[in-house]
This record gives structure tokens, sequence and C-alpha cells, in this order.
């Protein structure tokens, strides 16, 4: 509202219908239009889906569709196996990646520098995703959760940690002394008054591991694999990649409204968050 | 590595200055145990070491091996992975369409982003419900963007379909299967899916401006063009360098879009390194695939991270 102010009243007349128009005509192109597609084309037969169009089904068969979707595409068990990879990835991610950024924002030696230094790498670095798979056969873990999750929490540590350590060094020292002078150690300390003040950038890193994993298709390929460990969108790969090759328009779209639904309403719930958390940790 | 010392360049004078006091303060403390003990960054750096430091270091030996689904042992062979993928052609190759791929991704993203932004500036209601809407390609896999996508642009589909009956007789433009200008295509799918989250940076960019420097401005006499060059985009460098940063590193490790909207054809013109990794580790050829992975980490260090250090330090000065 204060930007609308700042311009003298005869600038903004011509601008009042210009700007919701200009809106609406870019958001129906380009966002309406895919997302169109995608709602019209998961409902139509696959007869009529196989050429992909913007018309309305002749015959509508979403109820039919989404079932078949959700039995190929094994929606529950890629749903289960997306959950059991991502949450503890998330979990590590913020606890782990809370303590080293304690160590480093406090610790001001050349050690701790180098360490930290060392440990943002992954901000730029590329993930050397082909030697991976390498290590965790010699480790046992490849084709495993567990595998899936260290590999997950290796490459968004950086995040966090970087984040975090930037969140804490601006975070007054005092809070800490005087737990100390209650007679807290440093694990209460670090639980009881670090933790709880670092719940804004908590809800950046979150955000970021959770769009990044929940929607990761690359490396879950080289680390799970098929199988009965694939994730929804390795499911969703092989949906789209079954029988006729990308034939079967109907159920990619039909399996692409169903996996995505998570993510919406994650972000429809936590959208003040989503948008705080987001923006606070890009600009300072 | 070079720029994570820049990085932090803000915080660090701050934290320099908090510390003093409380050093001097508490000097009896420093024989007592330390306050932040090191085993609590002990975890972290364990597991960031093993799954991601050491992965990286391995990837300076195993290019260097004949490591492949079909040797059970592994052994050195000197530089032979090099060899084959420069006279196959696809090493050269798939360095130019991957830095092509960035920066035309940087390009995009970013200008959708801004433009964005500054189209909802204002706080409204409808502002808000339309930012969100612009954000809705970010919560969708990059994978189901790119299968909407080649739909919306195969020769019969959904694109040539409209465009068929505004001109009145039949379009079939093949949007992904031409050697020249896919690339380009892809390229606009991918600033497409990431725009929303540029705008949402600018957006907090812009609402972070000093007032009273704004208003200095209009009083002065600049106009909104004016105001908009000489002051407010220069003021929006910090989520400039977030977002050509995040733009050039995330297009660089792409996969999912490419995958899904060509699979790096026609002809390879869209292959980056991550579709000739999938494929050629789909081969059993690892070793030779690590040898690319190799490659783009070079390609990073050398290429990336000047241009981000640049950026940071373009940001500091002004």
């Amino acid at each position: 509202m204060t930007a609308v102010t700042a311009f003298p009243p005869a600038r903004r007349s011509p601008l009042r219908w210009a700007q919701p128009a200009a809106v609406l005509l870019v958001a129906a192109v380009t966002i309406g239009i895919p997302l169109w597609l995608v709602a019209v084309t998961s409902a139509k037969p696959q007869a009529e889906a196989i050429k992909p169009n913007l018309s309305l089904p002749h015959h509508v068969q979403a109820g039919e569709n989404y079932r078949q979707a959700f039995d190929q595409g094994k929606v529950i068990q890629g749903f289960v196996n997306s959950l059991l990879v991502v949450v503890p990835s998330v979990v590590l991610v913020l606890l782990l990646g809370a303590g080293a950024a304690w160590v480093f924002a406090r610790r001001t030696g050349r050690l701790a520098g180098t360490l930290y230094a060392l440990s943002i790498s992954g901000l730029l670095l590329p993930p050397a995703v082909i030697t991976i798979v390498m290590e965790l056969r010699q480790l046992g873990l490849a084709g495993t959760q567990l595998g899936m999750i260290a590999v997950y929490t290796g490459m968004y540590l950086s995040t966090s940690i970087f984040f975090m350590t930037g969140f804490i060094r601006n975070l007054p020292e005092e809070l800490e002394e005087a737990a100390r002078m209650d007679g807290a150690g440093p694990a209460r300390v670090f639980f009881q008054v670090i933790l709880p003040l670092l719940r804004p950038v908590i809800a950046t890193a979150t955000i970021m591991v959770m769009l990044f994993a929940w929607s990761d298709v690359f490396y879950a390929f080289f680390v799970l694999g098929g199988g009965d460990r694939a994730t929804l969108p390795l499911n969703l790969y092989q949906v789209a990649n079954a029988q006729l090759y990308l034939n079967n328009w109907h159920l990619i779209f039909a399996y692409v409204v169903m996996m995505s639904l998570p993510m919406v309403a994650v972000f429809v719930v936590a959208q003040r968050r989503v948008v705080a958390g987001i923006t606070s940790g890009a600009v300072k | 590595m070079v720029d994570t010392a820049t990085m932090d360049v803000s915080a660090n004078p701050q934290a320099k200055d908090r510390d003093r006091p409380s050093r001097q303060g508490g000097r009896g403390r420093s024989l007592r145990k330390p306050d932040q003990p090191w085993w609590f960054a002990l975890p972290a750096l364990a597991v960031f070491g093993v799954f991601f430091l050491l992965p990286n270091l391995l990837n300076f030996v195993y290019p260097f091996t004949d490591w492949s689904a079909f040797h059970p042992q592994i052994g050195f062979v000197g530089l032979s992975n090099f060899d084959a993928i420069l006279h196959d052609g696809s090493l050269a190759r798939d360095i130019r369409i991957t830095v092509e791929y960035a920066v035309l991704v940087a390009v995009f993203q970013n200008g959708f982003g801004l433009a964005l932004a500054l189209l909802l500036e204002r706080d409204t209601r409808f502002n808000r419900f339309f930012r969100a809407v612009f954000f809705l390609p970010v919560l969708i896999s990059a994978l189901a963007v790119g299968y909407i996508f080649r739909a919306l642009l195969a020769q019969d589909g959904a694109l040539n379909g409209v465009l068929s009956s505004l001109a009145g007789h039949p379009v079939d433009t093949p949007w992904l299967g031409s050697t020249t200008w896919t690339l380009l295509v892809v390229t606009l799918i991918h600033g497409w899916k990431w725009m929303g989250l540029a705008m949402l940076i600018y957006l907090a960019g812009l609402k972070s401006m000093p007032g009273d420097v704004l208003e200095a401005a209009r009083i002065d006499g600049a106009g909104a063009w004016r105001t908009f060059w000489s002051i407010r985009f220069p003021l929006l460098a910090p989520a400039v360098t977030f977002n050509v940063t995040t733009a050039l590193i995330g297009s660089m490790n792409t996969f999912d879009i490419v995958q899904a909207t060509t699979a790096g054809g026609p002809g390879s013109e869209t292959e980056v390194f991550n579709i000739y990794m999938f494929r050629i580790f789909g081969q059993g050829l690892y070793a030779q695939a690590s040898a690319m992975s190799l490659v783009l980490f070079l390609i990073v260090v050398v290429l990336a991270v000047p241009v981000i250090v640049g950026l940071r330090r373009r940001e500091n000065n002004q």
C-alpha cells in the first residue's frame, strides 16, 4: 500500500486496471494453461488423451484413471517410501546442522573457520553421484533407505549449516552465558537455549530440503533404483516409461496430480512460514 | 570452497565485535571445559565427510580405472576414459551444452522472477493470491513439470493445436525436436519451474528497501523508471546474487526436466552432464560416467565459483 502513495495520483490511474489485467493474463497463459492441460487430460480415456489438447473430455473417466494410476504407480507405497527417506533426512539435516553451526558460529579459531568453509562447500560443489554409488556398495548401503538418507543428509547439510551459522552469529551470546551461570551444561544450553531460538531458520532449512528431496529422482535413481523402495517420483518415472512410452498421458497426469497434492497441501497450510522462511534466508 | 570465505563477509565483523567483550569478561572460563564442545559438530562433519567429501575425493580416483559392470576387479587404466569421452565427442559437446543451459536458465529464471516481483509488488490481497499461484510450479516435481511440457509442446500436442486454430491452418512445429532451438525451449521450461522462487526473493529484496532513499529520489524528481534503474535495481544486488547463484548451480546439476522433455535429444543436443552420466551408468560404464562427473566438478570450480565470488564482491562494494 505504501508503494502506491509513493507515486503521484496522475500516474496511478492508468495503471489501476493495467496491473490486475496483466497479472490475470500472465497467470492464465503461464500457469492456467499447463495446469488445465493436466486436469483435463487426467480425466480423459486413453484414446482421447493420446494427443494432449486443452479441450474438455468428451467422456469423463477421472475416477477410473486415478484408480489405475493409484494401483499401477503404487501411490501408497511410494508415499510411505518418500516419507521414510525425506523425514529422517530433514531431521538429521536440522539437528546435525544446528550442532555444527553452533560450534562454527561461536568458536573463532582457524580450525573452526576451515571446517566451516569445508562444510558449506556443498552449496557449490556438485555431489559425485557415481562414486557415491560405489561407496554405498562397499558400505553395504546400496539400494537401502539408510543409504538414501545418508546421501540426502550429506548433500543438504551445507545448506542448513550455512543458514544456521549466519543466524546464530546474530544471536546475543548473553543468553547462553545466563543459562551457563545457572549451571546448565553444553547439552542443556544447546537443546534449551539455542535450538528454540533457531525456529525461523529451521523453517527455511526444512522447506529447502523438503522441496528438493521430495521431488528428487536423479539421486534416488542411483541410490535406491526401482523396486519396493522406490519413492513417488521414481514411481512416476516408471509409470511414464511403462509399456508404450508416453502414450499413457491420462495415467501420467493422474499420477502427477496425486503426487503434487502433498506438497501443495504443505504449502497451503504453512504458506506464511514458507514464504518468510525462504525469503529471510536469502536476503538479509 | 574459495568463495566460502567471502560468503559470510557480512556476518563476520559483527560476530567478532561481539566476541571481544565476552572473551575479556570471562577470562577465567578458558580454564574450564569449552562452552561449545567440538563433539556437537562431529556428527555433521562425519556425515558430510563420508557421504559428500569422500565421494568427491574418490571422484579423482575412479575415472582413471576400468571400473564397470563387466569387470569383477578394478584396475588402473590411466586416461583412457577421458580419451573415450573426448573422442566420441561427448566431452566438448556436454561442456558446451551444460554451460549454455546454465547461462540461459540464469537469464530466464531471473528475468521472469524479477518481472513477476515488480508486477506483484504491492501488498494487496489480489497480489498475495497470485504470488501463491506463480509459486505452484516450484512445488510440482521437476519430473512432472517435464511431462507437462512434453505434452504441451509435442508435435501433435496442445500448443500446436491452439496455434492451428488461431492460424486457421495446421501448425506442427517440433518444439522439442529442433537441434538448434530445443535447448532454448528446455531452459525456458526450467526458468518457468523456478521463477516463483526467484520472484519471492526479489519481493523480499524490494520490501527491505529503505523508504527514505526512495522518498529522496522522488523529491529529486526521479520517475518510476529512473528510480528503478538508479536506485532500486542496485539495491537488489543481494537478491540478484542469490538468484543467479542458485540458478547456475541448480541448472548445472539439472536432470529431471531434460530427461522428461527430451531425454537429451534430439541428436544429443540437450545432453547435459547428468543426462550423460545417467545414460552411461545405465550401460554399466561406471568409470566413464565418473570421468564425466569429475569434469562437471572442475567446470563448476573453474567457471561457476569465480562468477559467484565476483557477484558477491560486487554486492559488497555497493
